[in-house]
């Protein structure tokens, strides 16, 4: 149920994003989406990738290093207070949530809800006893299909 | 000489005689005195005895100056392997005073003194503090760090033997600096060169004129600087700015001064005898000729010092200084044969550094220092490069990491460093001796 995410260090200087990006294009390698978290002094990219191992062995090669991390997906209908309801479900199962982001694909009136939780295997039990759609990496990859064809 | 004696606008003060001696009886109470520190050396020290007797020396062959070139040299890391009390010659209730220094790894060096060396090293100071031109009734602002550095205490106590009014405000507290320096009318001021130049700035900033205060010299010494910034000093304090060497392993600051002339520092002869060696080959080289200048301590008693490598690289000065001294100078240190940082004052090695990131696990081999100098105070940023170990999707535990860094080499060199994580591959592989410093500070 759980979807790897790659985690890359930045510095905060020009060009540096553009070389990941670039590595990545050269292989045809799509990024599904990504977040990047900033600070002061250096940033972390966070990437979904479909081809997440090939993506860390060419990125690896490149001498980045690659964090993999397990984030959960959940779809949610992408209109005032979608993600309200999430979020009150996963509050009230006092489960910590690290960080989130969220996306749509092109198609479709749902948005994905990608969650790094401190214990994942806790949340994806309360959120689909909640009857929130948790993508695994099958689902979540059909979709970004789908809305291609 | 004899015009400079007679000359009432420069009285040289009856502390300073020795710095007089003719050649000869300068000579003759080296040599007696060295006698007695190898003997002392050699019965009392294991560490030199077996050095001494690897050479198959015995303390008489000493019989002439030159031949204090039979003797071993002693290295900074003979202190650290004989750490705390291993090269004391002295027994612990004959010494008065223990300080230290940073090492070249986590441990300190430890010195020690008898009150008999207390007494050789505030004399030293009084003939420092005399030979720029300070007397009795000048008010000497101490700037130096109390504690276990030497410089604090050392000239705190040589201006009080001087019959100065000492001001022991120690090191920091730039506001306070520039208040007292005002108010109490200082006349003379005790710190790091660019200490100083920080304390310009402040007192700018604060609306003083330096130059309209009564301050006529400042004790500039424990880091290198040069002649641009001596002029620069001079230029916007208004006073005189003299260079004081010193080591600890030595005695402490009060070595080496300059004296009115400002043409190189003269090593206080009677106490410190001076050689310079090629720091390759360690042979002896003539006067004039540049290398590594080590000393031999000539009156210690708690702790003896035959032939330390000070890895300070200067040379010995042939012509004799206009101010009449005999004793000889050194030529201003800004070199040194090996990768010892002074940073503030304080003096660090690259190896504390890598002890310190040793502590905080995936951190090491790629690291680097760099060394940069904002509004005159020393910056020290230590760059490591992000491994996978320490890597995270969380920016909290990469900010862990990195605090975890700072606050180890904060523990182990006693200054804060800046640490910034790069990104993996960043930092330059070197073949060979790996270069971990980067300089950047310009010395104006």
């Amino acid at each position: 149920m759980k979807i790897q995410q790659l985690s890359l260090f930045l510095e905060n200087k020009p060009g540096h994003l553009s070389a990941i990006c670039r590595t990545l294009a050269s292989h045809q390698i799509n990024i599904s989406t990504l977040s990047l978290a900033d600070t002061q002094q250096f940033g972390i990219l966070r990437m979904i990738v479909r081809e997440w191992d090939k993506a860390r062995k060419v990125l690896e090669e490149k001498g980045f290093v690659v964090n993999l991390t397990e984030v959960v997906a959940t779809e949610v209908e992408d209109q005032p207070g979608g993600m309200a309801r999430v979020l009150e479900i996963i509050e009230k199962s006092a489960t910590n949530i690290e960080y989130m982001y969220a996306f749509t694909f092109r198609k479709g009136n749902r948005a994905i809800l990608v969650f790094r939780f401190d214990n994942p295997d806790a949340a994806i039990k309360t959120l689909t006893a909640n009857g929130i759609n948790v993508l695994d990496p099958v689902e979540l990859y059909a979709r970004e299909t789908d809305t291609r064809a | 000489m004899l015009e400079f004696w007679n000359d009432t606008n420069n009285p040289v003060h009856p502390a300073s005689a020795p710095d007089f001696l003719p050649a000869p009886q300068l000579k003759a109470v080296q040599l007696h005195r060295l006698h007695v520190t190898v003997q002392r050396a050699y019965e009392r020290v294991p560490h030199f005895k077996a050095r001494m007797d690897e050479r198959s020396t015995k303390p008489a062959d000493i019989r002439t100056l030159e031949d204090v070139q039979r003797l071993p040299f002693t290295v900074k890391t003979d202190l650290r392997d004989t750490y705390p009390f291993g090269l004391f010659a002295s027994p612990l209730q004959d010494i008065v005073r223990l300080h230290a220094s940073s090492g070249t790894t986590g441990k300190p060096i430890v010195v020690a003194y008898t009150q008999a060396d207390i007494d050789v090293w505030s004399s030293v100071m009084v003939r420092s503090f005399a030979a720029c031109g300070l007397r009795r009734g000048d008010i000497i602002q101490n700037a130096y760090g109390y504690g276990l550095f030497t410089g604090g205490l050392g000239a705190h106590y040589g201006a009080e033997a001087l019959g100065a009014t000492v001001i022991p405000i120690s090191g920091g507290n730039s506001d306070r600096q520039i208040m007292i320096m005002k108010d109490f009318g200082s006349t003379a001021i005790c710190c790091t060169p660019s200490y100083f130049l920080h304390l310009i700035e402040q007192a700018q900033v604060m609306g003083i004129d330096m130059k309209s205060l009564p301050l006529k010299a400042g004790i500039f010494g424990a880091e290198p600087w040069t002649e641009a910034m001596r002029k620069r000093i001079e230029a916007e304090s208004g006073l005189k700015a003299y260079d004081i060497y010193g080591l600890s392993e030595i005695i402490g600051p009060g070595v080496g001064i300059e004296c009115a002339c400002q043409a190189g520092l003269h090593i206080f002869e009677d106490h410190f005898l001076p050689e310079i060696i090629n720091p390759e080959t360690g042979k002896v080289l003539p006067d004039g000729e540049e290398g590594e200048l080590v000393l031999t301590t000539l009156s210690k008693q708690a702790m003896p010092m035959i032939r330390y490598r000070t890895r300070d690289i200067t040379l010995i000065i042939p012509e004799s200084c206009a101010c009449g001294r005999t004793i000889r100078r050194i030529r201003r240190i800004n070199a040194r044969s090996d990768d010892m940082m002074i940073i503030r004052g304080v003096n660090v090695f690259p190896s504390q550094i890598e002890v310190a990131l040793l502590s905080v696990e995936g951190t090491l081999p790629h690291y680097q220092i760099i060394l940069t100098r904002e509004k005159n105070l020393d910056q020290i940023e230590v760059q490591v490069e992000v491994t996978r170990e320490i890597m995270s999707d969380q920016v909290k535990r990469l900010e862990s990491v990195r605090q975890k860094i700072s606050h180890a080499i904060e523990s182990t060199i006693g200054i804060r460093a800046r640490v910034t994580l790069v990104e993996p591959n960043t930092i330059q592989r070197s073949q060979g001796k790996a270069k971990r410093v980067t300089d950047n500070r310009r010395m104006t």
